[in-house]
C-alpha cells in the first residue's frame, strides 16, 4: 500500500534521514521505533507531505507522491496526526472533528462519520461542544484520532500518540489505538515506548541515526534485543 | 492657578444636559459599528496571514471613491453602489493578496510591514494623482430623527444597522461554514490545516476576500457619512489600528468590544471638551492599557 524508497531528508542544513526504506501493506499495522532524534518525526513529514523528500520515492497504491504538498497528499487517504497533536484548542470537539472532513469526499459522508467517531469515541460526543484545549491529554489524543478518521483515510500515520501522557494514559491511548485498528485501518505508528507499541503491530522497523537498522515481525524479534537496541542504541 | 486648563474652561463639564450625553453615548455606538467592521476586516486578515495590511483603511478609501463615482457620476443608486463598492472590495482583497501579500508570505515582518506600508503611500498619491485632494461626497438627503429629545442622523443609523448585520453575517459565515471554520483553524494551527487538505493558499484568498468585502461594506457605509479624499486612510487607519490592539490583534471578540469602548471615549469626550480632545483621551487610555494588559483587553493570562 505505501512504499518509501531509499528516502533521504533533512531540513535546511541537517539530514535526518539517510536512504530510508519501508513498505506498509493494507490492513497492517507497522511500527517504526528508535531513540529521541533517531528521524522518526521526519519520516512520517516526508510521507505526509510536510517535507519534500531529497532523493527517493514514495508511493502509495501504486501512485507516486514524493513531493506533493501535504493537502493534496491527505486527499490520496493518508491521514497524518502529527506529533504534539495538534489540535485547533480554541474550536469545540466538534469543530475540530468538522475539520478532519474538511476534504469535499470526506464532507459528503461527514454525517455518517461523525457518527462512527462518536460511536467509537463516546466520551468526544459528550464533550462535542467543549473547547478541544480543555480536554484531558488522553482525550486530546482521541479527538486526534477521531480528526483523523473524519478524512475518511486508508492509512493512518500516528507521531507518538503515548509522548507526554502519565503512564495509565499511555496503555488508555494503546487501547485507542487498538480500536481504531480493529476498525481495520492500516496503520503506521512512530513511538519510543517499545514495549507497548510492539504488542499492538504486525511488523517493526528500528530507525537509529537515521537509518533503518532492523525490522521484522513484531512477534518474532526477540523484545529484548530490540527494546535495548532502540533505547541504547547497543 | 488653573490656567492650563483655560482654553477649555469656558465650556464647564458640569453644566452639559444630560441629553447631550445620552446623545453622544448613542452615537458613540453607532459610529462603533462601522469602526467594529473595519477593526474585524484588519483582524480577520492578521488572525489568518499574521500580517497587518497597514493599507487596509486606505482600500477602504478606494472603495468610497467607487461608490462615490457609481452613484454621483455615473447615477446608480446608492444602494446598488454600495453594492459595488463591496464587490470592488472583494477583488480588491483578493488582487492584494495575489500582488502583494504572497510574494512576501515568509519574508521576515519588517520587510512584510514596510511592502503593506509601502502600498499606503502608494494608494494615497495614486488616489491625489487622479482625483486630486477634493473631498468628494455622495449628497444625501437623508433627514436627522428625533428619538426622546435626541438628535440622530439617520444615515449613521442605516450604517450602524448594515454594520451590525455585517458583523452577524460574518460570525455566521465564521462559525457555520467549512471553508469559515477552516479559517478560524488555520488561525490557531497554520500546518494543521494542511494535513486536514486544505490547501494554504486558498484559505488565504477566501479570507483577503472576506476581508476585502469587510472593507468594500465599510467604504459604503462611510460614503454615506463622510466625503472621500485621499488621505482618508489616515484619518480612520490610527483608530482601527487601535481596537485591533486594544481588543487583542487577531481577537474577533475583543475588536468588536474595542471598537465600541474606544467609540465611546471619543464621542462623550467630544461632546465634553472637543472631538480632539476625545481622541487624546482614547489615545491615552490605550497607551495605559498597553502596558496594563499588553495582549489586549481579552488576553488570557497565561
Amino acid at each position: 500500500m505505501l512504499e518509501v524508497r531509499n528516502v533521504t531528508a533533512g531540513y535546511a542544513h541537517f539530514t535526518a534521514l539517510w536512504d530510508v526504506s519501508l513498505r506498509v501493506d493494507a490492513g497492517e499495522a507497522v511500527a517504526v521505533v528508535g531513540p529521541n532524534g533517531a528521524g522518526k518525526t521526519t519520516l512520517l513529514r516526508v510521507i505526509s507531505g510536510v517535507i519534500p523528500p531529497r532523493s527517493g520515492g514514495l508511493a502509495f497504491e501504486g501512485r507516486s507522491l514524493a513531493g506533493r504538498p501535504a493537502h493534496e497528499i491527505v486527499a490520496h487517504g493518508i491521514a497524518h496526526v502529527p506529533e504534539g497533536r495538534r489540535l485547533f484548542p480554541a474550536l469545540t470537539v466538534a469543530d475540530n472533528l468538522k475539520m478532519g472532513a474538511f476534504l469535499p469526499r470526506a464532507r459528503r459522508a461527514y454525517g455518517e462519520s461523525l457518527e462512527r467517531v462518536y460511536a467509537l469515541f463516546p466520551v468526544l460526543a459528550e464533550r462535542r461542544q467543549q473547547r478541544a484545549g480543555s480536554l484531558s491529554g488522553a482525550e486530546q489524543q482521541m479527538l486526534a484520532l477521531g480528526r483523523a478518521l473524519m478524512s475518511r483515510p486508508k492509512l493512518i500515520l500516528l507521531d507518538e500518540p503515548s509522548m507526554g501522557l502519565a503512564p495509565v494514559m499511555v496503555l488508555r491511548v494503546f487501547d485507542l489505538i487498538r480500536k481504531v485498528r480493529a476498525e481495520g485501518y492500516t496503520i503506521l505508528v512512530v513511538e519510543q515506548n517499545v514495549r507497548q507499541v510492539l504488542k499492538l503491530v504486525d511488523r517493526a522497523y528500528l530507525l537509529e541515526v537515521g537509518r533503518i537498522k532492523m525490522e521484522g515481525r513484531a512477534d518474532e524479534l526477540s523484545e529484548q534485543e530490540f527494546v535495548r537496541k532502540a533505547y541504547v542504541g547497543l | 492657578m488653573d490656567l492650563s486648563l483655560a482654553p477649555m474652561g469656558e465650556r464647564d463639564h458640569e453644566m452639559i444636559e444630560p441629553i447631550f450625553l445620552a446623545e453622544a453615548a448613542v452615537n458613540g455606538i453607532l459610529l462603533g459599528g462601522v469602526l467594529a467592521l473595519l477593526a474585524l476586516g484588519l483582524n480577520l486578515i492578521f488572525g489568518v496571514l499574521d500580517i497587518v495590511w497597514i493599507a487596509y483603511v486606505d482600500l477602504v478609501m478606494l472603495c468610497m471613491y467607487v461608490v462615490y463615482f457609481l452613484v454621483m457620476v455615473y447615477g446608480w443608486p446608492v444602494w446598488l453602489g454600495g453594492l459595488g463598492g463591496l464587490a470592488f472590495g472583494v477583488l480588491l482583497g483578493i488582487a492584494v493578496h495575489l500582488l502583494i501579500i504572497t510574494p512576501i508570505l515568509s519574508s521576515p515582518p519588517i520587510n512584510q510591514l514596510l511592502a503593506t506600508g509601502g502600498l499606503l503611500f502608494f494608494i494615497q498619491s495614486f488616489a491625489t494623482f487622479l482625483w486630486t485632494t477634493d473631498h468628494r461626497s455622495v449628497r444625501l438627503t437623508l433627514p436627522i430623527i428625533e428619538v426622546g429629545g435626541m438628535f440622530l442622523s439617520f444615515a449613521r443609523l442605516v450604517a450602524f444597522v448594515l454594520s451590525i448585520l455585517a458583523v452577524i453575517g460574518l460570525y455566521l459565515f465564521l462559525t457555520r461554514t467549512f471553508i469559515g471554520t477552516a479559517i478560524r483553524a488555520v488561525s490557531q494551527d497554520r500546518g494543521a490545516m494542511a494535513l486536514m487538505g486544505a490547501s494554504p493558499q486558498r484559505v488565504y484568498i477566501v479570507t483577503s476576500a472576506v476581508g476585502g468585502a469587510m472593507a468594500g461594506i465599510a467604504g459604503a457605509l462611510l460614503s454615506i457619512q463622510y466625503s472621500v479624499h485621499p488621505y482618508f486612510g489616515a484619518a480612520f487607519g490610527p483608530i482601527t489600528f487601535m481596537i485591533c490592539v486594544l481588543g487583542g490583534l487577531g481577537n474577533m471578540v475583543g475588536a468588536f468590544v474595542a471598537a465600541f469602548i474606544l467609540s465611546e471615549i471619543i464621542s462623550i469626550g467630544g461632546v465634553i471638551w472637543s472631538t480632539e480632545m476625545g481622541y487624546v483621551i482614547a489615545f491615552v487610555i490605550f497607551i495605559v492599557m498597553m502596558f496594563l494588559r499588553p495582549g489586549g483587553i481579552f488576553a488570557r493570562r497565561e
